[in-house]
């Protein structure tokens, strides 16, 4: 095979850059059909009881209100509770809006107002009062600890700990040891655009059904089953989203409560939440760690203890990989770690960026940091020397590791020379000068995914895969993965993403698109290429010159070439031979035997080093971040400009997580109270400095098809505990909570 | 946001004769913003925006007359204002975004409220919002809240950057009403909660903010605005304090301070502003001044930090003042 568009690992700009910043991408709110209804959600005031009332005869007076819809009024939906549990799967029983009068957190939708404009239902839902019966609620972290649990059926892809060795006797043992107590505060996700949700009507009554979601064909079974509506057709489109950050990935009461209205009211309808709604469903969990952990003299680890707990709802078991990441990556004799969930009267929280291991890497690393200066060591130099080149917890080789790599390139690109002088002796002015880093780890995961490719009689490509390109770059390292797979340029080529009619693709999280989708559209792409010159070679059209010359097809032209010379011809001509308006094929991208075997065998992961330097001013609790460097390890990179992109996005949110974003909870209600982007602060330009991203070489042909990775949520891990770090070197104090807020 | 009648008048006289439930428009980032929250829920909006009042002009004195619908941005870039005011150019551009400042005006920026988070949200209880439905901010999250001028009824921290500065450079608020002209000392402008948080300020129904007036000042370069925040822009001050001094040969002569994020107005007190008069500066004056104008603070469950962290905050701001080294607003180093 000699193929020219080699468009793999280029910085290809994005190919609906255009479309979003010229405004025509469609958004889930922006499609409008005639005859749309709005609704606007009301959200209960309380967090546990019952409604007694509904008031709404002043809502219904509203010029242009057409309906109230409550648990009284709505229509039916799934007998069943197992009918509404989402893609997601997390065990309990799932949130039902609407189903009854009962109240189990703070923000829970109690009507959904429908009117002619979005002003008269938003006015209108002002005007509707609820009478309650309250009932005594917790949303007291602290108190809710007393009652963490282990639930009895867990999520699918928990991992659970495993301990080895001795690791509370190594402990005793040690000559060097700290433990502590890290905490995590909670934080919502908040992607620019809200969630929405526009349901059309089509002329057979199928619902054609426009979600912020990540996974559009979850949400299309979700619907299907808990509305109850699997004789009607439903087709879920969510070609662009405005960011998620996981926030889509369950269907969000948003879209239930559009498809209820449109199947009450028979009318297209419209609900979008609004930024202090986003408040009120998922958000990434409040999580305490207590780290115990052991060290010869030399800093050779010798015991990892690890508790953690993060917190759920009354009525889902919401659980993430917390506890073993430092089991996973350090080579310690005697580790062991517990993990629990703690319920509070909280909508249930979820997964946000790298959940678990944004948690659980960012609070390990920072322990990790103080046994490195509690041994006097080189934090760097603790890392190297502890590090593992296998998954420690499973003893399982890893089908790649390029962390030292990543630790000495990182290092280098940021002038990391051996032992820092001792903390708080660099100062510069009234500030201080502290440098700090962490490591970080992240799954790399391949679901299977199918893709299909079709080759039309205009000479373009069309790829299509019900993937969901939520702002990372989707559409485009799939076009040069097309480009180079078929060999047409990439100007050629058409993405279709983002509908749950396409060929079935999984929810996009984890970081596994690229690496799935591609591997999908790859497949595809050589299926169809292979298919196009065999029936070019057999067509009775095709001119004998042709069927006797060696045809190639490179940069979107077929090449035949026949005693030393060269025919050049187009790929329309070549349809026109075949005869065919189009051609297409349609692949699957799943294990095969060798990689169901190397997946029983390996452990796959992402590895990165995070180095970074602060200025504080201490006198009045100041951070800078004035420098961030991150050295990734992650297979092969698609397109390193989009990649370096989610990576840094990824660094300006642990930046939040190390800084900046808490959500506040009044327990005495709750509720979360700073519910808006004035107050709930993710950090601005001044607060983000130049950041490094650097793509380590690592060759894996074992991780996933094309060698691929994933980089959407590597850059969370490690860096809030980089700047944690940095802190600690700037100041010699440890602030074990985060985020560290000047003064608190 | 509730339905209500919109109007635009082009006189003085029309627009001071208002209806109940009336409020006043000027760029409307705070307006609008509390109307769709549903906290402001006014039956009739009058736009100030025909009437002329948005020069920035000389006074006979040196000092300056600011129109109430200059906006944020040109204020703080008229060469007027950054030549003789840079104090209050810079606790401007200390506030907000540029987004923000380009549509803000001078006195929607003095009549803004607060940011409290209960009264923003119109499902708690709020005395502020609600006359006489209590207080959810005490006992809640109030890190944000006021230390300084609370009452059991209310402790909403004022948010005003600009109001800082213009409460140290002695402003004085012109007003206009049905009954005529009148004018108030800035300092004068804001209101204790005490028992009537609801009231934020002097003005009487039907009154406009005209403008605003500076009188003449020579800090030369001994002032600074110093915000401290929880990101280093575009937040609200946790404690902010606007300092100026009129010095020779190494002596204060006068010194002006005020305080924001603090207090539940501008917070000044003049007895601490005395204590500078004719002395060199040194530490424990400076510390002398911030244990004064600090007298009575007291916090709640979460601000404490801002007892801690204000007296800090004083004296850099004094010391920036002294040593006339001002403080940037876009290097973020703190000298
Ligand atoms: C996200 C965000 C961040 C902000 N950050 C800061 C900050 O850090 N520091 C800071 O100081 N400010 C900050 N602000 C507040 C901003 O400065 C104010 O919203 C702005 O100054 C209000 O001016 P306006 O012209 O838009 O007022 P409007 O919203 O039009 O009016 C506000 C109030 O003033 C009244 N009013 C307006 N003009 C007059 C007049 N001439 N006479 C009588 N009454 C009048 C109105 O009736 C209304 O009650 C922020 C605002 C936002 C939205
Ligand atoms: S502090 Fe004032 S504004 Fe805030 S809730 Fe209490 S009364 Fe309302």
């Amino acid at each position: 095979m000699n193929v020219v568009s080699a468009n793999i690992g280029q910085s290809v700009p994005r190919i609906d850059g255009f479309a979003k910043v010229t405004g025509q991408a469609t958004y889930a709110a922006e499609p409008h059909p005639p005859g749309l209804l709005y609704g606007v959600i009301v959200n209960s005031l309380i967090a546990r009881g019952r409604i007694e009332a509904i008031h709404d005869e002043a809502a219904r007076a509203v010029p242009g209100v057409t309906e109230v819809m409550t648990h009284h009024n709505r229509p039916h939906t799934a007998l069943f509770e197992k009918s509404y549990v989402d893609g997601l799967g997390v065990p309990g029983s799932p949130y039902r809006p609407l189903h009854d009068a009962e109240i189990r957190f703070n923000g829970q939708p109690v009507a959904v107002v429908f009117a002619e404009t979005f002003e008269a239902a938003r006015e209108a839902a002002m005007l509707i009062q609820v009478d309650y019966e309250r009932w005594p609620h917790n949303a007291d972290f602290d108190a809710a600890l007393h009652q963490k649990y282990m639930p009895s059926k867990t999520r699918s892809n928990y991992v659970p700990p495993k301990s080895r060795g001795n690791a509370s006797e190594a402990y005793a043992l040690s000559p060097v040891k700290i433990e502590g107590r890290f905490h995590l505060a909670p934080e919502h996700h908040n992607p620019m655009e809200m969630h929405a949700t526009t349901v059309i009507i089509e002329e057979d009554g199928a619902l054609t059904v426009w979600d912020k979601t990540q996974g559009p064909q979850a949400v299309q079974a979700y619907l299907a089953s808990a509305l109850s509506l699997s004789g009607k057709k439903v087709r879920v489109r969510n070609p662009y989203v405005g960011g998620a950050f996981g926030s889509g990935l369950r269907a969000q009461h948003n879209v239930f409560l559009a498809a209820l209205g449109a199947e009450m009211l028979k009318r297209p309808v419209r609900v979008t939440l609004t930024r202090p709604q986003m408040f009120t469903h998922v958000f990434r969990p409040e999580a305490v760690m207590d780290i115990a952990l052991g060290a010869d003299r030399d800093g050779t680890l010798q015991s990892i203890i690890v508790e953690g707990v993060t917190d759920t709802s009354r009525f889902e078991h919401n659980m993430e990989n917390v506890v073993v990441w430092g089991l996973i990556g350090y080579k310690c004799p005697n580790a062991t770690a517990d993990y629990k969930i703690a319920p509070r009267d909280t909508y249930t929280s979820s997964d946000m960026r790298a959940p678990g291991a944004a948690t659980g890497v960012n609070l390990f690393e920072m322990a990790v940091d103080e046994l490195a200066w509690a041994c006097g060591m080189d934090p760097l130099a603790f890392r190297l020397h502890n590090y593992s080149e296998i998954d420690a917890m499973h003893n399982m080789p890893l089908t790649s590791n390029a962390l030292r790599e990543a630790l000495l390139q990182g290092a280098e690109r940021f002038g990391w020379n051996g032992y820092p002088p001792g903390p708080g002796s660099l100062r510069d002015g009234r500030e201080l000068i502290g440098h700090g880093m962490a490591t970080g780890i992240w799954d790399a995961m391949f679901s299977p995914t199918a893709a299909r490719a079709r080759l039309t009689s205009d000479g373009r490509l069309h790829i299509a895969t019900a993937a969901s390109d939520i702002g990372t770059g989707t559409y485009t390292i799939l076009a040069q993965t097309a480009s180079e797979a078929f060999g047409i340029p990439i100007d050629r080529i058409d993405i279709e993403l983002g509908d749950s009619t396409l060929p079935e693709c999984p929810t996009e999280g984890g970081s596994w698109t690229a690496a799935s989708a591609g591997a999908a559209v790859w497949l595809a792409c050589q299926s169809l290429r292979e298919k196009f010159l065999k029936a070019l070679a057999k067509s009775e059209n095709t001119p004998e010159r042709i069927k006797q010359s060696e045809v190639t097809l490179t940069e979107g032209e077929l090449h035949g070439v026949r005693d030393g010379s060269r025919e050049v011809f187009s790929l329309q001509e070549a349809l026109s031979f075949i005869g065919e308006a189009s051609i297409e094929a349609e692949e699957t991208a799943k294990p095969g035997l060798r990689d169901k075997i190397s997946e029983m065998r390996k452990a796959r992961f992402t590895h990165s080093a995070v180095f970074c330097e602060v200025r504080v001013d201490e006198e009045l609790g100041i951070v800078r971040v004035t420098r961030l460097v991150n050295a990734v390890a992650a297979g092969r990179i698609m397109n390193p400009k989009t990649a370096a992109s989610q990576v840094r996005g990824a660094m300006v949110m642990a930046t939040g997580m190390a800084l900046h974003e808490e959500s506040l909870m009044d327990e005495r209600y709750g509720r979360f109270m700073n519910h808006n982007f004035s107050e709930y602060h993710i950090p601005s330009h001044a607060d983000i400095p130049e950041m490094d991203v650097l793509f380590v070489d690592e060759k894996d042909e074992e991780v996933s098809p094309l060698g691929i990775k994933g980089v959407g949520e590597i850059g969370m891990c490690g860096t809030a505990a980089a700047i944690a770090n940095a802190i600690f070197h700037a100041t010699g104090k440890r602030y074990r909570t985060l985020p560290i807020i000047p003064g608190a | 946001m509730r339905s209500f009648s919109y109007s635009r008048p082009a006189s003085f006289d029309e627009a001071c004769r208002v209806p109940e439930r009336t409020r006043f428009l000027a760029g409307g980032t705070n307006l609008i913003d509390l109307m769709k929250s549903d906290v402001e829920r006014p039956a009739h909006v009058v736009d100030l925006k025909s009437l002329s009042m948005d020069q920035i002009e000389e006074l006979p004195d040196g000092g300056l007359r600011l129109g109430a619908l200059a906006t944020n941005a040109g204020t703080a870039e008229h060469p007027l204002v950054t030549g003789r005011f840079p104090l209050l150019a810079s606790a401007i551009l200390a506030g907000a975004s540029p987004q923000i400042r380009n549509v803000a005006t001078n006195g929607g920026n003095l009549n803004q409220r607060t940011r409290c988070h209960y009264f923003y949200d119109p499902d708690m209880v709020c005395n502020k919002r609600s006359p006489g439905s209590g207080c959810s901010a005490r006992g809640g999250r109030n890190r944000i809240m006021a230390v300084l001028g609370t009452s059991e009824s209310c402790i909403a921290t004022f948010p005003s950057d600009m109001c800082v500065a213009l409460a140290a450079l002695n402003a004085v608020v012109r007003l206009r009403g049905p009954d005529g002209e009148r004018a108030v000392a800035l300092r004068d402008y804001h209101r204790l909660p005490g028992e009537t948080p609801w009231i934020d300020n002097v003005l009487q129904p039907g009154e406009i903010v005209t403008s605003i007036d500076l009188p003449s000042v020579s800090f030369g370069e001994h002032y600074t605005y110093l915000k401290i925040r929880d990101r280093l822009s575009f937040a609200f001050a946790i404690v902010s304090v606007a300092v100026g001094l009129d010095m020779e040969s190494g002596v204060i002569r006068r010194g002006c301070l005020a305080l924001g994020g603090v207090g539940t107005k501008p917070w000044c007190v003049p007895e601490a502003e005395a204590l500078m008069r004719d002395r060199p500066p040194s530490h424990s004056l400076f510390r002398d001044v911030a244990e004064c104008i600090l007298e009575g603070a007291v916090a709640d469950r979460d601000n404490a930090a801002k007892l801690k962290l204000a007296p800090r905050v004083i004296e850099r701001a004094l010391w920036q003042a002294a040593e006339g080294t001002p403080q940037s607003q876009t290097c973020k180093t703190i000298r």
